[in-house]
């Protein structure tokens, strides 16, 4: 595409609860 | 739900559903603002006028990229995930991490100190046990359900001040992994004043991250952050953080500030702290009683706004450079993250995160401690007031009228129920200054992407 550039290509996730206490940086656990 | 802005160059779209972000020329970024109210034609036409130097076969051509991106579920998506919410507060009770209050006292006076010098609302200066402590790690592991990690935060208070205890805390949670199916990460919070070689060896060892409570620039820090006499405490402690972050190979720490209306100019604090060595730093706004003559006021803003594109801007001129850093509340992760359910629901305060005073009390957060109308129980007897646990449970950003529309809501997830509720008497509100300044880090924290992108293409 010549008039975008998208920075990510995954989707959220649409839990397991194992991921650590607060989101923006979070990591997947 | 699109969210677009420009900063520092870059014209920047956020499909705020889908989560897609994506970095567009001039042409697009207009578009896009007018593709669901227009006809193609009518598009087209309106964007010949706004750009009469582009030619009519160009804005096809942006035309058709927009209507792929949509084609492709990354620009207009609908909400998917409002209809569920229902189920997703129906949710068990599990309890995953604990703040232990383990002392309520400190060393310092520090003006601003939500927790009163450690006594939080008028309780007594006391020290947690380790019987206390030991409790709290089984009423944990008892109340955690199938989930495997658990966090330990020590907390204060300064929790310096009962060491021995915090030890016998870690390394009774080291045996309960081995009898239970269990992993303990443990974190530590100190305002540095009794830090010393065997505090940081055992530290290292044991505590995943460490705090390190420190405001920036010498006149800034010494002016909130005084011991008792009104003695500054930045020679004492500035030397032992260097030495403890370097012990960490700069890494799982962070020197943590505050800032208030005494600096507004808070990004040389931050660059003060990234310029002595630090990676890992953050910087936050006081959130306190708004007629202190410190608190931030609605009047700051557009100068708190520009503080933080100064230092997005510096960040990105400092990207993969000796001198580059981390901060805390520029950092994003576009390419993982958490997943939508963690997102919505934020900290689990009330729910999945539980404080513990020192003499065994529970609350929603540390934030809520010696707040007489938060008492949820104890760890002796759990969780008593089932009625606030559910109040905390359906806390989410589908029950705050602010957030249901905001673009920022997966990123931020609500906010904090503590500041909505000093602000407004409710924990299913928002504190509209601190989300003010949330938004603007988040458009940052994605101009930094995008400029960090465009940087490793030029490699």
């Amino acid at each position: 595409m010549k008039h975008v550039k998208t920075l990510n290509t995954k989707k959220l996730c649409n839990g397991c609860g194992e991921c650590q206490t607060s989101v923006g940086n979070q990591t997947c656990e | 739900m699109i969210h677009q802005y420009k900063n520092n160059g870059y014209n920047i779209v956020m499909d705020v559903n889908s989560g897609a972000i994506h970095v567009v020329d001039d042409l697009m970024y207009d578009m896009i603002e007018k593709f669901q109210e227009l006809s193609k034609e009518e598009l087209i036409q309106a964007m010949q006028e706004k750009h009469p130097e582009i030619a009519v076969d160009v804005m096809e051509e942006a035309y058709s990229e927009i209507q792929d991106l949509k084609d492709q579920q990354a620009l207009f998506v609908e909400d998917a995930y409002e209809p569920y919410i229902d189920e997703f507060t129906d949710r068990p009770n599990v309890v995953k991490a604990l703040c232990l209050h383990i002392a309520h006292d400190c060393n310092l006076a520090c003006e601003y100190c939500f927790a009163d010098e450690g006594t939080y609302n008028g309780m007594p200066k006391e020290l947690m046990s380790l019987e206390v402590g030991k409790k709290a790690l089984d009423f944990l592991v008892e109340n955690s359900g199938n989930r495997r990690n658990l966090e330990v935060d020590f907390f204060g208070g300064e929790p310096l001040l009962n060491w021995e205890v915090v030890k016998g805390i870690v390394n009774y949670g080291r045996e309960l992994e081995k009898t239970h199916d269990k992993k303990f990460r443990f974190t530590l919070t100190t305002n540095g004043v009794r830090l010393n070689d065997e505090i940081m060896e055992f530290a290292n060892k044991e505590m995943g991250n460490v705090v390190l409570s420190i405001d920036g620039r010498p006149e800034v820090h010494n002016r909130m952050r005084p011991f008792p006499s009104g003695a500054a405490s930045y020679d004492i402690v500035m030397p032992k953080f260097q030495k403890f972050a370097e012990s960490r190979n700069q890494t799982n720490y962070y020197v943590r500030g505050t800032f208030t209306r005494n600096n507004k100019d808070f990004a040389k604090d931050v660059l003060h702290l990234a310029d002595l060595g630090f990676k890992e730093i953050s910087v936050e706004p006081v959130v306190t009683d708004p007629k202190e003559p410190y608190a931030l006021q609605e009047e700051d803003l557009p100068e708190l706004f520009a503080e933080y594109d100064e230092l997005a801007a510096e960040m990105v001129k400092r990207y993969k450079k000796d001198n580059e850093f981390n901060f805390f509340h520029f950092m994003i992760d576009l390419a993982g993250g958490p997943c939508v359910y963690k997102r919505l629901s934020g900290c689990g305060s009330g729910t999945e995160y539980l404080a513990v005073t020192p003499t065994g009390d529970l609350y929603p957060c540390h934030q809520f401690v010696g707040k007489k109308d938060f008492l949820m129980g104890n760890i002796f007897e759990g969780v008593k007031n089932n009625e606030l646990r559910d109040q905390f449970k359906k806390c989410n950003v589908y029950s705050k009228d602010k957030c249901r529309n905001c673009f920022a809501k997966f990123y931020c997830s609500g906010g904090c129920a503590a500041n909505s509720y000093n602000a407004h008497g409710n924990i299913n509100d928002a504190y509209d200054l601190g989300c003010e300044l949330q938004k603007k880090r988040i458009e940052c924290a994605i101009m930094i992407k995008a400029a960090e992108a465009e940087l490793d293409a030029e490699e």
